[in-house]
């Protein structure tokens, strides 16, 4: 076993990624959705690190995740007052019923 | 007395009569302001207008008789005009000033020029207001203001009739069968007849042509308000209308006559003179010089000027000769000439006072004074076309009045009548002659004017003789002053009574008209082919004597004819008598002495230089113009033989109208073609009706029908074609244009329109599109850049 190497990183990033699209596409609790965002973004992360980590770019894929994970927090502060906005409106989170921009 | 003693008396001189002349002629302006507002904001039955207009042309008349005094003052009472000028002394002025000068004599000069106020510069020419003052400034000054502070106190009796709020005009007829009210208008009367005093002192103290020219225009828009005065009255507005229109035709003339002194000499200036009184510029003196010569260049056919200039300048001898005829022109306007002079008759429908003072003393007068203040510029040629003007012009009217009926028009046509016999004085070179007779004239014609309105008052606005006849015991004052004025226009003297008393005793009229036809006597005696301008003013003398007679008989002796009028004839009130008496006096007196009185001696100090001595052979046309010493030879006999006419002419007319040996009705019946041609005033209205009125009339047609068809035709025709051009205009572009830009709106509204459906409002289906959007590029481009 050579240890774990660049495309096991790639590899889980993948899972995460596509774990937490089909957990935004298939959820209709808002909540459930940003959870799938949190998830996308960390599957980013890791391939941000682990390509930083494998390659000659130093630090920088670690610092883009640490600004990436502060832009999460504040997207789902801002993300969870809508939903509460929206519960406060419609006493209900679904997001199927979200659906007023309806062209 | 030394150099600087002698410039030092001239300054002083000249200021003093400069004041004294600005002050009258600045009041009446003064009052004309004072008499517009406080008329329009006060009562109209009030009186102070009146009062204050007599004020103001009163104190006028008091200053210009002080600069009178002063001026007799200092050429010591009309002495040194007899040295200088007596009969066969040939000694001009300058010459002898510059003698004088020279010798440490005192000597004053003959005129005091000045300037008040620049108007503006153009090029080198400048216009201003400038003053020109000599003896026949002062004499117009003092005549003037004289007549017209008569005429004011006159007329605060002769307009009463205004003093209230509602004035019925009687002559005017309204639409419902009743006459017509309106406002009284006494303040706005004497604020014009203030205007016009102003404006009339004006053109007299003027300095320069051109000023003349402002205030020309002033005294005739002065007089246009005062003859439609009832502007209500057809008749009144349309003589209004007639008589500015007349004196536009002749200051046509006179702006020609400008334009070519403007070019030619550069300055408007009567003369200008230097400390010593000595001219050196102007007008006058570049034509004539010190001694009164035209410097006629045979070979350019020019005349020379006098400049102080190295280069020598000239002006075309018939370039002079137009600016003189244009000049004159506007004299023939304004004094009522052949053939401007129909206005003058209709001008009669003003108030009485306006005829006496506007229309008879001083306004028409002006056109002569204007001649003879103009005279050095005046040709040869300018000369003979201005004497028989005037003798057209004398002939013409007295014929016209001897069959006029109405009073103040007897009074009009011999006001044209003795104009011309002023013009015909000047044009024959008898200068004092003519002035004379102006300043006589306006004496006893203003005099027989008041003494008409007095009798029209008295017959309660009646002007026609025939209606007439015996007042002179219902009014005893305006008959005797009326005969005092009649006696004088026909030239009456006593003879013999020069054997008695040293002098002939005779009124005003008998002296001046008396030198106008020994001038033209003379003048014909030089100049034989021009018989004509002696033979028909001495004709016309006994003419105007029958009719001036006639017209006496005919108003106040007789049987009365309108028993009705008679009855309630009465003499006017104090008011209206005083300045009768007044003027009367002076129609009586004014020429005392003859060509050896006061006046005429104080005229001859503003006489051009060269007209005592006479020239011969003058001009292209080689006219002999006679001087002051050939005249006095014919003197005595052109006496006897005017006296003579003018009694014969009195004495037909008594026979005639006031012992009715004759009857005039049958002569009438006898000569009814005649008469009939004079009636209608030699059927000249009716000429300029066809030569002038049709003619325009016909062409006015003309450029209507052409108006009407051609031009607007094809005014409409473009239209057409326009609207028909935009009728395709507006299918291209509803079709075309507007269906390109709502194809794109449209396709653009459905394209947007088909996108709706992507829009479906569902998150999830949402973020499907963006899964599987990345997962479709990612393969197109792993397809499109395999490795």
């Amino acid at each position: 076993m050579e240890g774990v190497g660049l495309n096991d990183y790639l590899l889980v990033g993948a899972v995460l990624f596509v774990a937490g699209v089909v957990c935004m596409a298939t959820k209709r609790n808002a909540i459930g959705v940003l959870m799938g965002v949190e998830l996308v973004l960390n599957g980013a992360n890791v391939n941000f690190v682990a390509f930083a980590h494998y390659t000659s770019l130093g630090l920088d894929g670690q610092i883009v995740s640490l600004f990436v994970i502060v832009l999460a927090a504040a997207e789902a502060a801002v993300a969870l007052a809508i939903a509460l906005n929206f519960y406060n409106n419609h006493l209900t989170i679904d997001v199927d019923k979200a659906n007023d921009l309806q062209g | 007395m030394s150099f600087e003693t002698l410039t030092q008396e001239i300054d002083c001189t000249r200021e003093t009569l400069k004041w004294l002349l600005t002050v009258a002629w600045l009041l009446p302006l003064f009052g004309f302001v004072v008499e517009v507002f406080g008329g329009y904001w006060g009562d109209r039955k009030c009186k102070y207008a009146s009062y204050f207009a007599v004020f103001c042309i009163a104190s006028g008349f008091i200053c210009s008789s002080a600069a009178m005094i002063v001026w007799q003052d200092k050429t010591e009472w009309g002495e040194r005009s007899a040295a200088s000028s007596g009969h066969g002394a040939v000694a001009h002025a300058a010459a002898e000033h510059t003698e004088a000068v020279g010798n440490h004599e005192y000597q004053m000069p003959t005129s005091f020029t000045g300037s008040f106020y620049s108007l503006g510069k153009f090029g080198d020419l400048e216009v201003s207001l400038d003053y020109y003052i000599d003896s026949l400034t002062l004499v117009m000054f003092v005549m003037v203001t004289l007549i017209a502070t008569c005429i004011h106190l006159f007329a605060i009796g002769y307009m009463r009739d205004e003093l209230t709020d509602d004035y019925v005009d009687h002559q005017v007829h309204t639409s419902d069968g009743g006459h017509f009210h309106r406002p009284g208008r006494f303040y706005r009367f004497f604020s014009y007849m203030s205007l016009f005093s102003f404006s009339m002192l004006g053109l007299v103290l003027a300095g320069n042509i051109f000023q003349v020219f402002i205030f020309w225009e002033l005294v005739g828009i002065c007089s246009y308000l005062l003859i439609g005065f009832y502007v209500e009255r057809k008749s009144a507005s349309t003589a209004a209308n007639k008589a500015f229109i007349m004196n536009r035709v002749g200051d046509f003339g006179f702006l020609i006559g400008l334009m070519v002194l403007w070019t030619y000499f550069g300055t408007f200036s009567f003369v200008t003179v230097d400390q010593t009184g000595q001219s050196d510029g102007g007008l006058f003196y570049m034509v004539r010089g010190h001694d009164g010569e035209l410097q006629v260049d045979e070979e350019a056919n020019a005349v020379t000027l006098h400049t102080n200039s190295e280069v020598p300048q000239q002006i075309p001898y018939y370039l002079l000769v137009v600016a003189g005829l244009g000049i004159f022109a506007g004299c023939i306007g304004k004094s009522a000439q052949f053939p401007l002079q129909t206005w003058l008759p209709d001008a009669m429908e003003g108030p009485t006072p306006v005829s006496a003072l506007v229309h008879s003393a001083t306004m028409v007068a002006a056109g002569v004074y204007l001649a003879g203040r103009f005279f050095p510029m005046f040709t040869p040629e300018v000369l003979l076309t201005i004497a028989y003007v005037g003798c057209i012009t004398l002939f013409l009217a007295a014929t016209i009045a001897v069959v006029a009926t109405d009073i103040k028009r007897v009074l009009a046509y011999s006001t044209i009548s003795q104009l011309g016999y002023m013009m015909l004085g000047i044009g024959v070179f008898g200068w004092g002659a003519g002035l004379f007779h102006l300043i006589t004239h306006a004496f006893f014609k203003s005099l027989m004017f008041l003494a008409s309105g007095s009798v029209i008052v008295g017959c309660h606005h009646e002007q026609e003789m025939p209606k007439m006849g015996g007042l002179w015991r219902k009014m005893p004052v305006t008959a005797f002053t009326m005969l005092i004025g009649v006696i004088a226009i026909s030239g009456l003297a006593i003879p013999g009574s020069q054997l008695l008393f040293g002098e002939i005793l005779a009124f005003s009229g008998f002296h001046s008209k008396d030198a106008i036809v020994a001038s033209a006597m003379t003048f014909v005696s030089v100049n034989p082919v021009h018989f004509l301008l002696y033979i028909v003013p001495l004709v016309t003398a006994g003419i105007t004597a029958f009719y001036m007679f006639r017209l006496w008989f005919y108003t106040f002796v007789g049987e009365p004819r309108d028993k009705e009028i008679h009855d309630h004839a009465q003499e006017s009130p104090w008011i209206m008598i005083l300045p009768l008496i007044v003027l009367s006096v002076f129609a009586a007196g004014v020429a005392v002495g003859g060509e050896s009185g006061q006046l005429f001696k104080l005229l001859g100090d503003s006489e051009p230089i060269g007209v005592a001595a006479g020239t011969t052979d003058a001009g292209m046309i080689g006219l002999n113009l006679p001087g002051h010493a050939a005249i006095h030879q014919h003197h005595a006999s052109a006496g006897v033989q005017a006296l003579l006419v003018a009694f014969a002419g009195a004495v037909i007319a008594f026979l005639f109208y006031g012992a009715r040996v004759v009857d005039p009705a049958e002569i009438k019946r006898n000569l009814g073609g005649l008469h009939n041609f004079l009636v209608e005033k030699w059927r000249f209205d009716e000429l300029y009706d066809v030569m002038f009125v049709r003619p325009v009339h016909v062409i006015a047609a003309g450029c209507t029908w052409f108006d009407r068809t051609i031009i607007d035709g094809v005014l409409h025709g473009t239209v057409k074609i326009a609207i028909w051009m935009s009728g395709w205009h507006r299918r291209f572009d509803e079709g075309i244009v507007d269906g390109l830009v709502n194809l794109v709106g449209n396709s653009t509204f459905a394209f947007g329109r088909s996108l709706r459906v992507f829009q479906t409002g569902q998150l999830r289906q949402y973020i499907m599109f963006i899964a599987v959007g990345v997962l479709t590029l990612f393969v197109l481009l792993f397809i499109a850049f395999p490795k």
